[in-house]
């Protein structure tokens, strides 16, 4: 992974903008667990088979702002993220409320190690 | 008009897996699509918490039963650049010689269940009957029909001697034989043409701004293919990609027909240009950092994010299979067609919801 | 418009393209990686096999030496025969023939004596 940038909440969205008009094409995001409180986000947009990546680090509890409006293939991705880490994102085209795998049952952050799941709802509560 | 809310799957006779589509109708006009998906959702990626990243080769190959081996390639090959790895040329063209005769298999396997998808049923057994063969070619080399199961990290685990080699090609020569025959059935026939021909147009800047990948996109007339970035061995070899114009469904079946040749020619040159030398190298020590590495899969671009940490299981290991890429596309497809044509709009875009989900 | 005809009339005259299984059946391939056996005699008990093992269907019991392995878990990769230190693990070429009941291969060995006790191969 050679060109990574990193964004905050409150860029990132304009920074996907701009990867938009530059003729990137959305490839996909990753959300990677780093310890029990954060997770980074990293979003990676193709232009002629050359590959940038967006790195942003975020709190489990906070919202993230959608890219879905921005490249709409990402709503996939990130109704995917919701399921699987249980963070949020603000403003989906199509939310699907945490149901795209899971039943409404579930628990809430089945992709998280244990541990950290179990921190997540006592949070809530 | 009154507006009907059709639901599309997740059993239904032309989905060889389950997935679901509200179709919401206008009459029979489709004006709308919600995907909805988890029927087969496995959570391979985080069986990787509890296999060591040399046993999760395995796993990989089992996301996706059709492309197993360019699965497991593309994790080895994330691995390797992790660590550091070169591996030998000649398990480079070898793990092009087994990718491409899977992408032959791959696409037959398509374009049967695609023909299957407008009814088409003796071309359907045609091709399935072509595609044993090469599950014999399988067999025969890599030890198992479905997962050949040939990439380690550090090279391939089986070698392919001369006599072995000129077996295959000559297996490969009946295939050839036999997909020529099939080509005036595939791209002149009236009920194919009749079918495919101007249905689920994707327009070259959708598929761009979708994210489309492979085939679909290729068939919108854009000449990406991720073998362009040359790894394993496609640098060393004369590869063009194979581009359609319309995107229309027609389009996409002529890309992948023509593609399919285009792999068995592109085995008789790897196995031409085949070096000698070792097939693999001693592994040693664990993956640490985090890579993206890609290939093509008979269905498109696929992505493999990798983070180790040093230790034997890996941190985190995501896979984006180019079928997931490929829904959205499927769902600018849809609205506008007829119901009759859902079906073969859906299976144009090669669907494997097992990869989708992992 | 009748493009299919002539593979239809080629098929007519070709013989046919299945077998009557299992009347008739292929013979194997030589590189086929068939039902897993053990030659439990030459076995150490050392694990290796068990630890390698992807679908982790190989358990061994060093103490009461035996060998036991699922073959309805086993996914065939042969991982377990290229790491076997003591090359005692074999594929056959030949598939394991259908059954109706669920069974676990199961062996026992000699217990070792104490210099092969501690041969757990690391890797
Ligand atoms: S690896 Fe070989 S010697 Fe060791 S326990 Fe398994 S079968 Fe026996
Ligand atoms: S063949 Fe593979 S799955 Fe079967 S026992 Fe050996 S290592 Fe395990």
């Amino acid at each position: 992974m050679k060109e990574v940038i990193s964004t905050t909440k409150g860029t990132v969205v304009s920074k996907t903008v701009d990867m938009k008009k530059d003729g990137y094409r959305f490839v996909t995001m990753s959300c990677v667990e780093l310890d029990a409180d954060t997770v980074d986000i990293l979003y990676h947009f193709d232009r002629d088979l050359h590959l940038k990546h967006l790195r942003l680090t975020i709190q489990k509890k906070e919202a993230v702002p959608s890219v879905s409006l921005v490249y709409f293939a990402a709503f996939l991705v990130e109704n995917e993220i919701q399921d699987q880490f249980g963070i949020r994102f603000d403003g989906l085209v199509l939310d699907y409320e945490r149901t795209l795998y899971l039943e409404k049952e579930a628990p809430d952050a089945p992709y998280c190690r244990i541990s950290v799941s179990r921190d997540v709802k006592s949070g809530e509560d | 008009m009154a507006r009907t809310i059709i639901p599309f799957g997740p059993q239904h006779q032309v989905f060889p897996e389950p997935i679901h589509l509200k179709l919401v109708l206008e009459d029979e006009i489709v004006k709308e699509v919600v995907p909805a998906l988890g029927y087969v959702h496995r959570g391979l990626e985080m069986l990787a918490d509890v296999r060591d990243f040399h046993q999760m080769i395995q796993i990989c190959e089992r996301v996706c039963g059709i492309c197993s081996t360019i699965h497991a390639q593309c994790y080895c090959q994330g691995i390797e650049e992790l660590m550091g790895i070169e591996i030998p040329d000649r398990a480079r063209f070898l793990r092009v010689i087994w990718a491409e005769i899977h992408r032959v298999q791959s696409h037959l396997l398509w374009l049967g269940l695609f023909a299957d998808a407008f009814g088409f049923e003796s071309l359907f057994m045609q091709c399935w009957k072509i595609r044993e063969k090469i599950m014999d070619i399988n067999e025969a080399t890599g030890g198992n029909r479905v997962n050949p199961s040939i990439n380690i990290i550090g090279g391939v685990k089986r070698d392919m001697n001369p006599d072995m080699a000129q077996w295959v090609l000559t297996q490969l020569d009946l295939v050839e034989k036999e997909v020529n025959h099939l080509e005036k059935v595939l791209l002149n026939d009236y009920t194919v043409k009749k079918r495919t021909v101007g249905k689920g147009v994707l327009t070259r800047e959708k598929a761009m701004e979708l994210g489309a990948v492979g085939p679909t996109l290729r068939g919108s007339g854009v000449e990406q293919d991720i073998r362009q970035i040359g790894y394993a061995a496609y640098g060393e070899l004369a590869h063009r990609p194979v581009v359609g114009i319309d995107g229309d469904a027609y389009s996409r079946n002529r890309v992948r027909f023509l593609e399919t040749l285009q792999a068995i020619a592109l085995v008789r040159e790897a196995v031409s240009k085949l070096p000698a030398g070792d097939i693999s190298v001693k592994v040693k020590g664990k993956p640490e950092g985090e890579v993206v590495t890609r290939v093509e899969q008979p269905r498109g671009e696929l992505m493999y994010y990798i983070k180790g940490n040093g230790g034997k299981n890996l941190d985190r290991l995501r896979i984006r299979t180019p079928t997931f890429a490929n829904i959205p596309p499927l769902l600018s497809m849809l609205p506008g067609i007829e119901l009759a044509d859902v079906p073969v709009i859906v299976l144009s875009i090669d669907p494997c919801i097992s990869c989708t989900e992992r | 418009m009748f493009d299919m005809t002539p593979n239809i009339l080629r098929n007519f005259f070709h013989k046919s393209s299945t077998r009557l299984y299992p009347k008739e059946t292929r013979q194997a391939f030589g590189n086929a990686r068939g039902e897993l056996y053990n030659e439990i005699e030459a076995c150490i008990f050392c694990r290796t096999c068990a630890r390698k093992c992807p679908s982790q269907c190989i358990t061994v019991d060093t103490k009461e030496a035996t060998w036991q392995c699922d073959p309805f878990v086993c996914v065939y990769c042969g991982v377990c025969v290229e790491n076997c230190p003591k090359k005692c693990l074999h594929q056959k070429n030949d598939y394991r023939k259908p059954v109706t009941d669920k069974e676990i291969i199961f062996m026992k060995g000699e217990t070792k004596k104490k210099k092969c006790e501690g041969d757990p191969q690391e890797t």
